[in-house]
């Protein structure tokens, strides 16, 4: 049953890729980036239930926090970018 | 009073983070209490906003703010499962304007998150007074009638928490 | 029996996750994508972590599911507001077939007010 979850999650993060590959402009990157970096943590929160250690549920709360300031990084850098022009 | 409770909600989430605590690990105990305190001395001296700390009602209201964001999150999520699955795509989208008259700052941070994770809408910006939404299925409506539908039941309860 | 309904709750997530990416790669412009990044994504992943706590129970890693859960729904829409306004400030329109659009009076007035000055400086 989790090997099903594990894989639907693998496709969701190919969607997320597919995004950053093809969207048009730098934003529609920065969103799916962002959307990578929640999925991935509900994929490492999932390998907690198959290593039975609390490992991998560190890692979640910390790419949650990581994640989370380097959305706020790209936007920034993307609001100063209009003031050059 | 405020940098108090500050301490005591960071000490919480450290002993959340190391929790089997026991007799031997006497060094985790310490360091949460130096980074705590840390933390608090760095960013603890904001503004003095919430003057009324120690009075229950407001917990009490806090607690029913829960149970109807979770509820408005279920229906936005199927709302926009719908928009999403739907091979014609029914949206209208648009950013429209909407009045808040929530004073304090973390009340209105806390507006702008519940706009965000309710059905259809996502704040963008807030100039003064007025919170711009976009809104993926806009409606011909005033902006009075949209700041009722859009906002309405949680500026109430947040007014009742921090006002 | 406890399992069971962790269970469900996870599988609940998995599916919002789903719908969520594909609603990433399916609508038209930036904000649309974001809404559906946003309230679909958060929902699904806090699910999933509740479903772990409800598994395992008062152990440390159900505690930090716990304190994952608090932390993404307090980050993530934050991230998508700062996301927004970023794009809208980057030069990102909305799309053809929008409906309304307020935000851009801000705009108007603040171009306005340079040009003033433009005027004012020979």
């Amino acid at each position: 049953m989790i090997q099903v979850y594990f894989w639907v999650l693998l496709i969701c993060c190919f969607l997320c890729i597919y995004r950053i590959g093809r969207g048009p402009t730098p934003p529609d990157r920065a969103v799916a980036i962002d959307l990578l970096g929640t999925v991935v943590v509900g994929f490492s929160a999932l390998f907690t239930l198959v290593s039975n250690s609390d490992f991998y549920m560190n890692v979640a709360i910390s790419w949650t926090l990581l994640s989370f300031m380097g959305s706020i990084a790209i936007a920034k850098y993307l609001e100063a970018k209009s003031f050059d022009e | 009073m405020r940098k108090l409770f500050l301490f005591i909600s960071m000490f919480i989430i450290w002993l959340f983070m190391t929790w089997p605590f026991s007799p031997l690990k006497v060094q985790d105990l310490v360091t949460g209490v130096i980074v705590s305190i840390l933390v608090v001395l760095f960013i603890g001296k904001g503004q003095q906003e919430s003057k009324k700390i120690t009075e229950f009602k407001r917990y009490w209201w806090a607690i029913v703010y829960i149970p109807v964001l979770v509820y408005r999150m279920i229906v936005a999520n199927l709302d926009v499962l719908y928009r999403v699955l739907h091979p014609d795509m029914p949206i209208r989208p648009g950013i429209v304007k909407i009045k808040t008259k929530l004073q304090s700052r973390l009340a209105r941070a806390l507006l702008c998150n519940s706009i965000t994770l309710t059905p259809g809408t996502l704040s963008v910006d807030i100039v003064g007074d007025s919170i711009y939404v976009h809104w993926i299925n806009v409606r011909d409506v005033s902006q009075a009638q949209a700041t009722e539908m859009i906002a309405g039941g949680f500026e109430r309860i947040l007014k009742r928490i921090f006002e | 029996m406890i399992y069971v309904i962790g269970m469900i709750f996870i599988s609940i997530g998995i599916f919002f996750d789903l719908a969520g990416c594909i609603g990433l790669v399916r609508l038209p412009d930036v904000y649309n994508r974001l809404q559906s990044a946003t309230k679909c994504v958060t929902l699904g992943t806090c699910s999933i972590l509740f479903g772990i706590f409800l598994i395992t129970g008062f152990s440390p890693s159900g505690l930090k599911a716990i304190l994952c859960l608090v932390f993404v729904l307090l980050t993530s829409p934050t991230g998508a507001h700062a996301l927004a306004r970023g794009a809208y400030k980057y030069g990102v329109r909305l799309w053809d077939k929008s409906v309304k659009d307020d935000y851009s009076e801000v705009f108007k007035q603040q171009e306005g007010l340079q040009d003033v000055e433009n005027d004012d400086t020979p």
